[in-house]
């Protein structure tokens, strides 16, 4: 029987929507073993929020190395359940951190890695979107183990319930992993609303909104949607790096994108073109980001959205 | 103190735009710690793998003030994947006496934002990645950063030697003047093969099999707004089962 490890990836002490996907990617190639990496104490009640997903085992480590010395100590305790294990393939999400740690355990124990996957097949065949999501590449470790990083919100999750058994596995952090230090830390600042790269509706605003996020907001909150932003309302300061969308911000696939106020440079395109569903609102009917549209309109979003948002509650009411 | 710092030449040959942050970041250490002259103690080496043609690359950001470049360019690293792009590097590294390699956060072609990493990993450095802001401490032999993710904000330390990469938002990039152009005329870039390097892995070990162009996106509609531009989407959205 083939095995498979994840990396079961947290935010706010809670098992994400991506570490559902990335089982559910896992179980097609084999039986998942979920590895949830916890400070000292706490890999019980972390381990209890993986309620859900195809995940048959859950092994636990703890160490308070993770928190203080981050990629490389994850990495590091990782490579050591991998090299005890013989997995066929290992499975991260692909956000920052989840591809760093992909990257020092492929130069670890030696193994190909695939980033971005938007899909895995059960022979670990990968597809990826490149060059902005105008290709699409299919890839594959040519030997040994598999190391894949899989993107958010591409993978349709498995929500059945999981019944894991646990396990602790005590690891010992190299040296080597120990040469960086976190001194201080701060999370995001998160509003109500849902992580962008998880949502399934994004609601992005740009220069046009002339800094006022309001009637963006509005419409994202009547739909349950995240807010994403262009570059240049996160230059301005108008809204937190955190939401910018592009090749220097976060990519995007949503069922519904809609741009409000955004012209469509290649580099807001390169994190948004896989939407499934793509509405833009722009006054300049020569915006190229009506080229990607499925609806368009030509017109002010400060006149198009607050009926649009009415409209949406009317519906949902 | 040495700053060592790679830049990727992609396919066109320009210098990967991300990368140019990354000249520019190791140049105003360099600066700040002591002059930039040829041999002085504060130099910058310019690292790259590509083609022959990425000379051209390379010659960018030594016109922007780097002190020489070598250019690792053999047909045996055509499409080579990140696991033989970061062993291939980090060999070349490694036989240099290097305090700090700054990177790009991601090469504009690959865009896996994983060769840093797995520089740090093979060369056993620190990693200081996604660096939103460097200061280092030639005294204390010490390198701080500001890493800004998805998940947040940390600021880290690690001693010398470390392997830093930073994010476009950490300054703006000079552009050559006309005497650092006329300047890089004269400076060296060391070409080599890949068995000159001494890297072990000669194969990568991931393969694309194959590439199409995504179908174009079927045209959509479009209308302007007349007052009921704000309805008529939501009558899109309903239709579409979006709502
Ligand atoms: C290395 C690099 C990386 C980059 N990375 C990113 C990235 O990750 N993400 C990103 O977004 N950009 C990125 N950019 C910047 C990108 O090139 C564009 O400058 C940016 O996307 C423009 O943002 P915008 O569309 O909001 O602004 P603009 O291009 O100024 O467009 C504003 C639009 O709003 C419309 N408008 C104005 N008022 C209204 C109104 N009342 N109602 C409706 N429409 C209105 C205008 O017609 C116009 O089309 C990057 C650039 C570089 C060089
Ligand atoms: N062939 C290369 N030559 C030099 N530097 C590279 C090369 N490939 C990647 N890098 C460095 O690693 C960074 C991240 O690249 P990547 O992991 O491919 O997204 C780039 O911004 C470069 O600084």
């Amino acid at each position: 029987m083939s095995n498979v490890l994840i990396l079961a990836d947290f935010v706010d002490g809670k098992a994400t929507k991506s570490t559902v996907e990335i089982a559910t990617a896992g179980a097609r190639i084999g039986e998942v073993s979920a590895v949830v990496m916890a400070p000292i104490g706490q890999g019980a009640a972390l381990s209890a929020t993986l309620t859900q997903g195809p995940i048959t085992k859950i092994l636990i480590i703890e160490s308070d190395d993770f928190a203080k010395h981050g990629v490389a100590a994850v990495a590091d305790a990782l490579s050591h359940v991998a090299n005890q294990s013989k997995p066929d393939a290992v499975l991260l999400v692909s956000h920052a951190f989840g591809k760093e740690v992909a990257g020092r355990v492929a130069m670890k124990i030696q193994a190909g890695i695939i980033t971005d996957a938007v899909d895995v097949a059960a022979d670990c065949y990968t597809t990826q979107l490149v060059f902005g999501g105008s290709t699409t590449v299919h890839s594959k470790v040519s030997q040994g183990i598999s190391i894949i990083t899989v993107r958010p919100n591409t993978i349709t999750a498995d929500f059945i319930a999981a019944t894991p058994a646990i396990e602790n596995v005590s690891v010992q952090i190299s040296e080597n992993a120990k040469k960086s230090t976190i001194t201080s830390s701060q999370p995001p600042v998160k509003g109500g609303r849902p992580e962008l790269t998880e949502a399934n509706i994004v609601v992005s605003g740009g220069r046009g909104t002339n800094g006022d996020f309001a009637a963006v907001e509005n419409f994202a909150d009547s739909l349950g949607a995240a807010v994403g932003a262009s570059r240049a309302a996160t230059d301005a300061g108008w809204y937190p790096h955190s939401h910018q969308v592009g090749q220097t911000g976060k990519t995007v696939s949503p069922q519904l994108y809609v741009a409000c106020g955004i012209s469509g440079a290649i580099q807001h395109r390169a994190g948004m073109q896989t939407s499934k569903t793509i509405v833009v609102i722009n006054k300049d009917p020569e915006a190229p980001l009506f080229e990607l549209a499925d609806f368009g309109v030509v017109g002010d979003l400060f006149a198009v959205l607050p009926p649009a948002t009415e409209g949406v509650k009317a519906r949902k009411a | 103190m040495i700053g060592g710092l790679l830049d990727r030449a992609n396919v066109d040959a320009v210098l990967n735009d991300l990368d140019e942050y990354a000249v520019e970041e190791a140049l105003r250490i360099a600066e700040t710690h002591g002059g930039n002259e040829e041999g002085g103690p504060n130099t910058v080496t310019v690292i790259s793998m590509g083609p022959e043609r990425a000379t051209e690359a390379v010659r960018k950001a030594l016109s922007m003030g780097a002190n020489d470049a070598i250019l690792i360019s053999d047909p045996k690293l055509a499409g080579a994947d990140a696991l033989m792009t970061a062993e291939t590097l980090s060999a070349v590294i490694s036989k240099n006496q290097y305090d700090i390699v700054i990177c790009g956060t991601e090469s504009t072609d690959a865009r896996m934002s994983v060769v840093p990493a797995m520089i740090s990993e093979k060369l056993g450095w620190a990693q200081l990645t996604f660096a939103s802001k460097v200061e280092v401490d030639p005294s204390a032999k010490k390198t701080s950063i500001t890493r800004v993710t998805e998940a947040g904000v940390d600021e880290i330390v690690a001693q010398f030697p470390c392997v830093v990469s930073v994010v476009e938002k950490i300054n703006e990039p000079r552009y050559p003047s006309f005497k650092g152009i006329m300047a890089a005329k004269k400076k060296t870039i060391e070409i080599c093969d890949l068995a000159s390097t001494g890297a072990s892995v000669s194969t990568s070990w991931s393969a694309v099999l194959d590439a199409a162009p995504r179908p174009p996106r079927a045209a959509g509609v479009v209308i302007t707004d007349d007052g009921s531009g704000g309805t008529k989407f939501v009558d899109f959205l309903a239709e579409k089962k979006l709502i």
